[in-house]
């Protein structure tokens, strides 16, 4: 999508000077942007700079203390997403989002199988034919690469960049309009990290999804992200297209965050 | 230490009527209604420590000391069976602290107390089926967090029991679990129907009786009031199912019953015979005739006239 449609559509994410303290701390602080359907918007910053707390405040997980976040829900339309109902909220976070955590033990069933795992967003859809859902979770699992033959083993048996793969399919299979990713690689050695990524762009580029990525990795946000937000102690210190940004930082804390990036 | 003069009754006094004091028996009474009203909602309650441990049918027998008056009539059995340890001590207590009189005959009692079966022959109004429930919480073995698990039951998100029925096929070709299978209650709870056989699910729905359910550990109690839809979870394309077996009772030939398999010794010899005691001899007595009838495992229940 270009930069000319992308202003065109309506914003599918709108965030107004959103914050949120824990108690005297900042964790993020008059944070405002707005996102369009198949972007891929990057955070990043380093330890501490309120990243996570921002994306928890964005997926519904924790409240803000002031601002919106409203979200083009497609039951209710464009809507505060603090302003809806619990269950409204908790369906609409099944429906329309998807969640890949850093740890895939957070993100899966460690109990079920990896097939399981991936069949139960349909299931909490309201899917109820074995059959179908079976060769969906079949479909979905040769797309992100893993051997179908191993859709009944058990998460603890596939190794680390394979679990991500399964979270993967898992957070995708439902057709969700935005996913969030809260450091996808952050556990994987470079060579996994590397096909990962590569994996990860092809399927949001075929989706045309719009997913906001939280990393400090800077290889990362250069290799997914189409616009990178800056934080640092809870505040978004500079924002705009991944390249603007990485080569030609303007803050001084993103010209030493840039220059921080080991070479080899 | 009450400083009290003795009362002349204080031999029978010494325990209050049904065991429990009349403020519990209240709160109990309250908590079924609740869960009366709202069929398959487990309503919390405050569960007494009990003169039995935890598992022994604590909720139960809660349930049936809030309920019973003197002229009930009151059958318990364990596994269908009525000469079982636990079921003829927990008669034994009910006749001693309620003073009512005990059976076996299924129709002629009112309240029937239960763990794992319901019995073959159907229940009418009036009765009550009252059972006891190790684990209340039919998502707990996939959901650990009872504040996230509320919420499922608050908003509907049933999604989770399925995963545990896909398993099920992906694994065994088939939905193989057999006991504690859980129901739908009313098209809106989902509900465990305790560690029942999944043969006796078909029984709970549009039944005449009034099923309780009781939870002395997990402090919670349900309910299915007479004539409740109560639906089975399946998948479209593999239904729901009860277990059938290729032979019939060795003792009295029921087709249609709940069978138990008994090893008769170490040379692989078995028998089948019904899991409902009361049934299987009801049947012997109308003289209906097994392939093993005469079998000495069937004279201390056609002997035993207590």
């Amino acid at each position: 999508m270009s930069a000319v449609e992308q202003l065109a559509s309506e914003p599918l994410l709108r965030v107004t000077d959103l914050s949120r303290w824990y108690g005297s701390i900042v964790g993020c602080r008059d944070v405002s942007f707005e996102m369009h359907p198949g972007e891929v918007l990057g955070i990043v910053g380093e330890s501490g700079s309120g990243k996570t707390t921002l994306l928890k405040c964005l997926s519904g997980h924790l409240e803000p203390t002031s601002g919106q976040v409203e979200f083009d829900t497609r039951r209710h339309g464009m809507s505060d997403i603090y302003g809806l109902s619990e269950p409204d909220r908790r369906r609409m976070q099944r429906e329309d989002w998807g969640f890949v955590h850093q740890n895939p033990r957070d993100g899966l069933r460690m109990r079920v199988s990896g097939g399981a795992n991936v069949a139960e967003p349909l299931m909490n859809l309201g899917r109820r034919h074995y059959g179908e859902m079976r060769s969906a979770t079949i479909a979905w699992l040769e797309r992100v690469e893993l051997d179908t033959s191993r859709i009944d083993d058990k998460p603890r048996n596939f190794s680390g960049g394979m679990q991500q793969r399964i979270q993967v399919a898992r957070n995708l299979i439902h057709g969700p309009k935005l996913v969030f990713m809260d450091e996808p690689t952050g556990g994987l050695d470079v060579s996994v990290q590397a096909r990962l990524l590569d994996l990860m762009r092809e399927l949001v580029r075929d989706l045309g999804l719009a997913v906001i990525i939280v990393t400090h990795d800077m290889a990362v946000a250069r290799l997914m992200a189409d616009r990178l937000l800056v934080m640092r102690r809870g505040q978004v210190v500079e924002t705009g297209l991944t390249d603007q940004v990485l080569d030609d930082p303007q803050h001084a804390y993103t010209q030493l965050l840039v220059s921080s990036v080991l070479q080899i | 230490m009450s400083t009290a003069a003795t009362r002349p009754n204080e031999a029978e006094r010494y325990y209050n009527y049904a065991y429990l004091d009349e403020q519990t028996k209240r709160m109990i009474r309250r908590a079924i209604l609740k869960a009366l009203a709202i069929p398959g909602y487990q309503a919390p309650f405050g569960s007494r420590e009990m003169p039995v441990p935890y598992g022994w049918g604590t909720g139960g027998i809660q349930l049936t000391a809030a309920i019973i008056g003197p002229d009930d009539v009151y059958k318990c059995i364990d596994q269908g069976a009525d000469d079982t340890t636990n079921a003829v001590s927990i008669r034994k207590f009910f006749a001693r602290v309620a003073d009512v009189a005990t059976t076996e005959d299924t129709a002629e009692a009112t309240i029937i107390q239960t763990r794992h079966r319901i019995p073959e022959q159907p229940l009418k109004a009036g009765q009550v089926l009252v059972f006891q429930v190790p684990q209340p919480e039919p998502l707990r073995g996939l959901e650990a967090r009872e504040t996230e698990t509320r919420a499922m039951h608050a908003y509907e998100e049933y999604g989770l029991q399925y995963v545990s029925l896909y398993e099920n096929i992906s694994a065994f070709g088939r939905i193989a679990a057999t006991a504690g299978y859980p129901v739908m209650v009313e098209e809106r709870y989902l509900m465990s129907p305790s560690p029942i056989p999944k043969f006796d699910n078909p029984k709970m729905d549009d039944n005449e009786a009034i099923l309780l359910f009781g939870a002395g550990r997990e402090k919670r109690i349900y309910a299915i009031p007479p004539h409740t839809r109560v639906r089975s979870l399946d998948f479209e394309d593999y239904p729901f199912e009860v277990q059938t077996w290729e032979e019939n009772c060795a003792l009295c030939g029921a087709e249609d019953s709940y069978l138990d398999e008994v090893v008769l010794d170490d040379a692989g010899n078995r028998m089948f015979v019904c899991s409902d005691s009361h049934h299987c001899g009801q049947r012997r007595a109308e003289g209906h005739v097994g392939p093993m009838a005469g079998h000495q495992l069937a004279n201390p229940v056609a002997e035993d006239g207590q």
